[in-house]
């Protein structure tokens, strides 16, 4: 399944481009950046095509930082796209907590990434009803 | 202007043949406590042998930390069922500091606070709205009782609402408030900012106290509100407001010299001090039946004043508090430790060593932020998870230091490091 890194950073100017120098010092590539925000402090969440790397990284450099298993899958880039995803979870009582996404031109896809309590279950429902789930791999390098 | 014009005008001989008295009799109520009967044994003190006032030398000081050994009740020294009250303040860690009254403690707390708000002018026509917490402090209640007892109308507003405060004060023509000086401040601009000259309003005479201000600020107040504002200073391990408090000259604080013996003292040496050098306040109670406390150390720096007041009471004064012989931190009125909030960080995992604590005023009143750092170990990258944390550490403070804190979280190594003299306490209020 594949992962994100959660940072945890004071809500004050700089907290991402401290993180940004970092990764880009280290070639490590951000697909995707999302930010949950409490008023004081904030958790900076990023879709690495190196997780692993990128967290290592971020907690040598003293982050409070870790991996995220997360959900992601393929939907069509048409209206109702997102809605046939978010019924099917909605009808199984699934919350999701925290969610993005990004299309892909050239394929008219998008993608939908986001973060629940049980990640195996949500993706066996899913892919039973024929979502295709991205996996690890496929998801860094899309 | 005297509510009991005997003890209030006594001559010092005859103080100090009072005080004795009740020394003796506070003696004999302490052997019966199981702190104090061990404390006589250890230090080998035989309580009939003390036959002058200067003998209270010989006794150990009391400290808060005795008093938090002996929680909850091992310097209690009538039977429980004769207790009516507790009222509770900070310890320096864990546990608070409890004090107990009997009912003639409370009534004699009363008749203190009655005289002393007598000596300013209060009368029983008075309308008294008092703004100082209600519960386990005891700045609400214990003016509360004394005004009563001087037979004023109270108004039990307590703290905050200020709009409410002032249709209070405009509806029942209140005449004397009971405020901290930062609240007042605060709320004399909420008045004009509703088109009320203070000087308007009825409101003729306040008490300030429960917190640390400056002469400057009661000229200040003294003129935005137009009244005349009384100094009054108490502690809880001695009853509460009332211990001292001035008079219609404010030039000082009386101290009550029928209720305690108070003591100056060098607090490096713990030797005596004569009056008028400042040192550390010392306070024996030789009036409360439920829990005598000899000689506690209230790590309150200030000095007697040797002359005798203009007003005509004999009881020495003291002047205003200059600052403290250690860490305490006085928030809203509510004394906390910088120990009491490091010993529940100590037990959050998720946190890690450091922490700081800043102190501002908004809007009158004062706000408590702690930051800590998050142990970037224990870091699940989960919003809610430090939302729960968050709440957690709020409740567990609250419980222990009563007033509400702000949790801030930093990044790990974002606060100065707690090796040394790292310093805990940021301090931002202006009074």
């Amino acid at each position: 399944m594949p992962h994100q890194v959660s940072v945890f950073a004071e809500n004050r100017p700089g907290k991402i481009s401290r993180i940004t120098e970092l990764l880009s010092e280290n070639g490590i590539n951000i697909r995707a950046i999302t930010i949950s925000d409490s008023g004081d402090y904030g958790i900076i969440k990023l879709l690495l095509d190196k997780p692993q790397q990128g967290n290592e990284c971020l907690k040598n450099a003293g982050f409070a930082s870790t991996l995220k298993d997360i959900v992601a899958i393929k939907i069509d880039d048409s209206p109702g796209g997102l809605h046939k995803a978010a019924a099917l979870l909605a009808g199984e009582n699934i919350n999701v907590e925290d969610a993005y996404g990004f299309t892909i031109r050239e394929k008219n896809q998008a993608v939908f990434v986001f973060q629940v309590a049980d990640v195996p279950h949500t993706e066996k429902l899913l892919k039973n009803a024929g979502f295709e789930i991205i996996s690890d791999s496929e998801l860094y390098f899309i | 202007m005297f509510y009991q014009k005997e003890i209030e005008t006594m001559q010092r001989k005859e103080i100090e043949a009072l005080q004795f008295e009740r020394l003796k009799k506070a003696l004999d109520a302490a052997s019966r406590t199981p702190y104090y009967k061990r404390l006589f044994t250890d230090s080998k003190i035989d309580i009939t042998k003390i036959t002058t006032i200067e003998h209270l030398k010989d006794i150990p000081f009391t400290t808060k930390n005795d008093l938090r050994l002996s929680y909850p009740d091992g310097m209690v020294a009538v039977s429980k069922s004769d207790i009516v009250r507790l009222h509770a303040s900070s310890g320096t860690t864990g546990k608070s500091t409890v004090i107990f009254y009997t009912q003639k403690d409370i009534d004699n707390w009363a008749t203190l606070v009655a005289r002393s708000m007598y000596s300013t002018g209060a009368r029983k026509e008075d309308t008294f709205q008092n703004m100082m917490g209600y519960g386990l402090f005891t700045g609400g209640l214990g003016l509360h009782y004394g005004a009563e007892k001087l037979g004023c109308m109270v108004i039990p507003s307590s703290t905050g609402n200020s709009l409410k405060q002032l249709q209070l004060m405009q509806d029942f023509n209140t005449s004397i408030i009971h405020i901290t000086p930062s609240y007042a401040l605060h709320l004399v601009e909420v008045i004009k900012e509703n088109g009320i000259n203070p000087h308007d309003l009825n409101v003729k005479k306040a008490y300030f106290g429960a917190e640390p201000y400056s002469e400057a600020t009661r000229e200040k107040l003294e003129e935005q509100w137009g009244l005349d504002a009384y100094n009054c200073y108490g502690l809880s391990e001695m009853n509460g407001p009332g211990v001292a408090m001035e008079c219609s000259c404010k030039n000082g604080m009386h101290i009550a010299e029928d209720y305690y013996i108070a003591e100056i003292i060098n607090p490096e040496t713990g030797d005596a001090l004569p009056d008028g050098e400042e040192g550390e306040l010392v306070f024996t109670h030789i009036n409360r039946e439920a829990m005598p406390i000899f000689r506690y150390r209230t790590r309150d720096l200030t000095r007697i004043i040797p002359e005798l007041c203009e007003c005509g009471k004999t009881h020495r004064r003291i002047e205003r508090i200059k600052g403290r012989t250690d860490d305490m931190m006085i928030v809203g009125g509510v004394n906390v430790f910088p120990s009491q909030i490091e010993s529940v960080l100590m037990n959050v995992p998720e946190v890690g060593n450091n922490y700081r604590i800043v102190l501002e005023r908004e809007e009158g009143l004062d706000r408590m932020h702690i930051q800590v750092e998050l142990y970037s170990k224990l870091f699940q990258g989960d919003m809610n998870a430090l939302k729960k944390l968050n709440r957690e550490i709020g409740e567990k403070l609250r419980a222990l230091i009563t007033i509400n804190p702000r949790i801030e979280f930093m990044e790990p190594g974002s606060l100065p490091p707690s090796e040394g003299k790292a310093k805990r306490v940021i301090d931002n209020r202006k009074i």
